[in-house]
């Protein structure tokens, strides 16, 4: 336990990462119980005030409100709601796709392994956020439409990393160990192989989760993402490009947020890189 | 050797032929494109004429086999929105992008390589700390928001540049930097390493042994060695860029195949849509062709897997 204490005490990046992460994930979750209004609810005759610091801002509103009279602070903290659940979800639904094909292309290579290699090569020639837009568009837009087509585009690195992951691990005595034992091929990816690349798996997931609210973030701030009047932080920042020149913190404080969230989960996944993988430091 | 770019070759026309199969289906994601192109609200009347006049009545595959058929004749469509031939509308616009997806990574390897090098030469101090820190600060940064503080500050605040448009050189100048500074870290971090790792070799070693001075050790002998790794990085990100000059172009309104690609989106243009997401993707395939092709004729060893 000390030694888990030091560990982590000296993995700066591990600790500030998932430090300020927890903060958003604890904002996200209690959003209902901490904003101080109704997200959706419009103020007509409280429009476009300015946030606490500026000359004519109040503590009624501490980040102001947006141009419809909606609480900024409130539609922030929701905003992050969405922000997580697509990094999450997006995560999930890639991680799972990529790591079957990655660990089978590399259990079992051979042909399996050229035909993945062929679908990874074929994905990424095609330019994500391009097919996202596209896809979004003509399917329509809406939230479990972004996360299930960012899932579907976004296996590419899973199963890139799972398939080097898993020949390494293939080649090491207690894999053929099991498989002399008579172990299943499913027990063996399961039970053996999939506990040991485990380490990858998590460093990536972290990664296509930052990359995936990222997008998120593009397609709504082009209008083709998630649909007013949800509180998506590209979205505010879209909505609020009109009036960019007069009240500029409209795209400061969501495009902010979206910086600190990203950041916060590459500095946890640069940590986990190095908790993980010690001996490559320095 | 020729026998590695001939397999190369075929692979990538596989991919190329794939791609194509998937742009074209794109389409049909919304269901019936008859609808989708007669508007809202037509009549079955209109549909059925739509239908019939795009030759949408017909099987899928024929389809499909029609439309690759005139591709390979030069024959790219007609846009349905802007009423002309997608071939020269779309080149056109292609210059437009290349030039910004070449200024882009210009700018990221402005950025990556000083940093990369300082980062290498001062390995594991304070300045390392400070490089590592920017290229995460970098890359946290969303950037369409990047691009509008830079609208903020070089139109608003500065008024040194336009906002928006195409023309002239100082309409490139912030889409560049918007776009580039978001492949800087990539950059950055296989400079580092590669620098360190010919850093420590013994030519430089009996380089600086020699007494030349230092910036010719690191500049002549090291950098020359470490970048070679960054020119198939480079092709790779060359492709990254011009996917992502689809919200760049938009946000300033430069008139690139990106922002002409958000267009056909938004007006359901779907002749235009299909040729740009293939385009896209073929020049990817032959920017990563180049690229193995390249790091096999410097490096032997890859030819033989």
């Amino acid at each position: 336990m000390a030694v888990f204490a030091t560990r982590l005490w000296r993995n700066k990046a591990l600790l500030a990462g998932s430090f300020i992460l927890l903060a958003i994930v604890l904002l996200a979750v209690f959003a209902s119980l901490i904003s101080p209004y109704d997200p959706y609810v419009q103020d007509l005759a409280n429009r476009s005030v300015p946030p606490v610091w500026d000359d004519k801002g109040s503590w009624l509103h501490p980040l102001g409100t947006d141009p419809l009279g909606r609480d900024y602070l409130s539609r922030l903290f929701y905003g992050a709601r969405i922000s997580l659940l697509i990094g999450i979800s997006v995560a999930l639904i890639s991680g799972v796709i990529g790591t079957a094909m990655g660990m089978l292309a590399g259990y079992f290579g051979g042909k399996l392994d050229m035909a993945v290699s062929f679908l990874v090569t074929t994905r990424l020639s095609m330019p994500v956020i391009l097919v996202a837009l596209a896809t979004v568009a003509l399917v329509g837009g809406s939230l479990p439409v972004v996360i299930l087509v960012l899932g579907l585009l976004k296996w590419d690195r899973f199963a890139v990393v799972m398939r080097s992951a898993t020949q390494q691990v293939r080649a090491l005595e207690y894999v053929s160990a099991a498989q002399s034992a008579g172990a299943s091929t499913w027990r063996i990816l399961v039970g053996e192989v999939l506990p040991n690349v485990l380490p990858h798996l998590i460093v990536i997931a972290t990664l296509e989760a930052a990359s995936a609210i990222l997008l998120e973030a593009s397609l709504s701030f082009l209008g083709l993402g998630v649909q007013p009047p949800l509180p998506s932080w590209g979205l505010m920042i879209s909505e609020a490009k009109a009036y960019m020149f007069f009240s500029f913190w409209l795209i400061a404080i969501p495009g902010t947020a979206l910086a600190l969230l990203i950041f916060a989960i590459n500095l946890a996944g640069d940590g986990l890189h190095q908790w993980f993988t010690p001996q490559e430091r320095g | 050797m020729f026998f590695y770019m001939l397999k190369r070759l075929g692979l990538a026309l596989l991919v190329a032929l794939t791609v194509s199969f998937l742009a074209y289906m794109l389409v049909f994601l919304s269901g019936d494109p008859a609808l989708a192109l007669a508007g809202e609200g037509a009549r079955q009347a209109d549909i059925d004429m739509v239908r019939k006049t795009y030759g949408l009545d017909r099987p899928v595959l024929v389809q499909y086999a029609d439309w690759l058929w005139k591709l390979v004749q030069g024959n790219l469509g007609t846009s349905v929105y802007f009423k002309t031939e997608v071939g020269p509308l779309v080149f056109e616009k292609l210059n437009v992008t290349l030039l910004l997806g070449v200024y882009a990574l210009a700018v990221a390897l402005l950025v990556a390589v000083p940093l990369g090098v300082l980062a290498a030469i001062y390995k594991n101090s304070w300045i390392d700390r400070l490089c590592l820190g920017i290229a995460v600060l970098g890359q946290a940064l969303p950037n369409f928001f990047f691009a509008l503080l830079l609208i903020m500050l070089f139109s608003i605040s500065l008024r040194v540049l336009p906002v928006s448009g195409s023309g002239t050189w100082q309409h490139f100048v912030m889409p560049a930097i918007a776009l580039g500074y978001y492949a800087a870290p990539a950059f950055m971090r296989l400079i580092r390493a590669g620098m360190i790792e010919v850093l420590g070799a013994d030519y430089i070693r009996t380089a600086r042994a020699k007494g030349l001075p230092a910036s010719t050790v690191v500049f002549k002998h090291a950098l020359r060695n470490a970048i070679v790794p960054v020119v198939a990085l480079a092709a790779v990100q060359l492709g990254y860029l011009l996917g992502g000059s689809v919200v760049i172009e938009t946000i300033f309104a430069l008139d690139g195949l990106g922002y002409l690609a958000y267009q056909s989106i938004t007006y359901k243009d779907f002749p235009v849509m299909q040729i740009i997401v293939l385009m896209l993707s073929v020049i990817y395939v032959l920017l990563t062709l180049a690229s193995d092709i390249a790091n096999a004729w410097l490096d032997p060893r890859i030819r033989v897997a």
